[in-house]
């Protein structure tokens, strides 16, 4: 089944994510994504993230498609231009992967190339433009894609005046032109969070048909925010970062801007014992699947190479 | 204002060393304001290569350093000055830089400054950067905060999730969220639904460097004596 099947479905509904590497040894990458095989209805491949380089996430996608899983393409804008976007988004349609999430990118200044120049030429509300308008069979200039548009010539005037235009265009041909399934992101625990909603909003509009959010961890705080945007009328998935230690989770409060892991789980990582801390962390993610059930249309794991406790803590969760 | 400041003196030293005649130029706009080229740092600068056994054949401060006119008429006056040095050691941005290098073709100019941003200076000694003068101001629509210049991603659709609690953003912790500024002080003024519009990708075709730009001047009509 598709991302957009399920999506479409009553069913909750489960992503994963899988990061690929710095280097082309991708072994581990192909186990995590293997773990998810049919327990999620797609895995996400990240793009560049955290502003590290690392291998193409489309050529992963290309790879997760020929093994027979669903994967979501994430673009961010930061290291490509809308030239490049497009044509990355078009080579991706080729290869009949459809999900595209856009994203902004981290800042290139916080990754392993500080050096580099970022682009940031076109942001997330305008590469969901761009998804739309291949969708559509042009490019984010207007300009036709091949072969998706019919050129028709037209008759000459009868009366023999001067003919202005000879052909005229018709189209665009569906079949010639790519489908996406285009998704986004949204930052549900940010502080203020009107200003999330507001360009969510023009996410939406944009086209953006699914939104996978930033990592949440209280419930509370889930409940606020899809009140705030209840009118949007897309299906959310609530983020889970798998939650590998204490100081795993003290790190993300502090530097990652967003995300707040509340005292008493961070408590309940503090006070297991090694051998015991992937369980504990399984049954906080299935704990907090479980209470968030009731608000969103399904959850979005990024385990970050935690993949089969991911797959346990949606079985621990027994909601799908 | 462009600011500026003044390269390292060791790194100034090291694109000297192969000359031995140095004629030394400030300018009496930004460089003097940022403390990089005006009269002070011009004596200051001349002392300076004297002490390390260079000849200083003459200084000049250019009203602006990036007028070709000035820049002309003040090197004549220095002329002979000038044609006696080895190089011209320049304190001021890049713009004069060249309009003093374009003038003075067959003379080195050594750039003494760098040149940083276009800003504002909040007191002396210390500034921010506030323009990208990208051509297509929209600074209407963002309550007057340029999110091109002041977002670290340049997003005109909004903010990233990366702003702080304390609506500071992720790259820089002493750095506001533009997004935040441009959010609080249109919703103060009632006026947040100039941000709800989408801006489109900003459309760059008019303005790839390098730029030339030209008074386009109205035709005189011709008026008719009148009898």
């Amino acid at each position: 089944m598709s991302l957009r099947e399920a999506l479409a479905g009553e069913a909750l509904v489960f992503t994963g994510e899988v990061g690929p590497p710095k280097g082309i040894d991708c072994d581990e990458v192909w186990e995590e994504a293997e773990d998810f095989r049919d327990k999620v209805a797609a895995v996400n491949v990240t793009d560049n993230q955290s502003s590290v380089m690392r291998i193409s996430g489309l050529a992963a996608c290309i790879k997760l498609k020929q093994m027979g899983i669903e994967p979501v393409l994430q673009l961010v804008c930061r290291d490509r231009n809308r030239l490049a976007l497009q044509s990355e988004l078009l080579g991706a349609a080729i290869w009949g992967i459809e999900n595209v999430l856009a994203l902004t990118g981290d800042h290139i200044a916080l990754g392993d190339h500080p050096q580099g120049r970022p682009v940031h030429d076109l942001d997330s509300v305008t590469l969901l433009q761009a998804v739309t308008a291949l969708m559509n069979g042009r490019d984010l200039a207007g300009n036709r894609l091949d072969g998706a548009w019919k050129r028709v010539r037209l008759p000459k005037p009868k009366d023999g005046s001067k003919q202005k235009r000879k052909f005229k265009y018709e189209g665009p041909i569906p079949e010639k032109c790519p489908t996406y399934l285009p998704g986004a992101v949204v930052t549900p625990c940010a502080e203020p969070v009107e200003p999330q909603i507001l360009k969510l909003e023009k996410k939406v509009a944009a086209g953006a048909k699914f939104i996978q959010t930033q990592a949440v961890y209280e419930p509370a705080a889930l409940e606020r925010f899809m009140k705030a945007a209840e009118h949007v009328g897309v299906p959310i998935l609530a983020g889970i970062v798998m939650l590998k230690s204490a100081g795993m989770a003290r790190f993300m409060n502090g530097n990652v801007a967003g995300v707040s892991v509340p005292d008493h789980l961070i408590q309940r990582l503090a006070d297991a014992s090694k051998e015991d801390l992937q369980k504990v962390s399984i049954d906080i993610t299935a704990e907090l699947m479980r209470d968030m059930a009731g608000m969103c249309k399904g959850f979005h794991l990024m385990p970050l190479g935690w993949s089969k406790p991911a797959v346990e803590a949606i079985e621990a969760a027994g909601l799908s | 204002m462009i600011i500026q400041k003044q390269k390292a003196y060791e790194n100034i030293e090291e694109m000297l060393a192969p000359y031995q005649k140095v004629f030394v130029a400030g300018c009496t706009e930004c460089a003097t304001a940022c403390k990089t080229g005006g009269e002070d740092e011009v004596a200051e600068m001349k002392e300076r290569l004297e002490a390390a056994g260079k000849t200083v054949t003459g200084t000049a401060i250019f009203d602006s350093a990036c007028l070709r006119g000035e820049v002309r008429e003040v090197s004549r006056e220095h002329q002979e000055q000038i044609e006696a040095a080895d190089a011209i050691l320049t304190l001021f941005c890049g713009a004069g830089v060249q309009t003093v290098g374009n003038y003075h073709e067959d003379t080195p100019v050594v750039p003494g400054v760098d040149a940083l941003f276009v800003g504002e200076t909040i007191r002396a000694g210390k500034y921010t950067e506030q323009c990208q003068a990208c051509g297509d101001c929209l600074l209407d629509v963002t309550g007057g905060i340029c999110p091109l210049t002041r977002c670290a991603k340049a997003l005109l659709n909004g903010p990233c999730g990366g702003y702080t609690e304390d609506g500071k953003c992720e790259v820089d912790p002493d750095t506001d969220c533009a997004w935040l500024l441009i959010f609080e002080r249109l919703k103060t003024r009632g006026q947040l639904d100039k941000i709800r519009e989408t801006q489109a990708a900003k459309d760059h075709s008019d303005h790839h460097p390098p730029q030339t730009y030209k008074w386009a001047r109205p035709k005189k009509k011709k008026v008719k004596p009148t009898a």
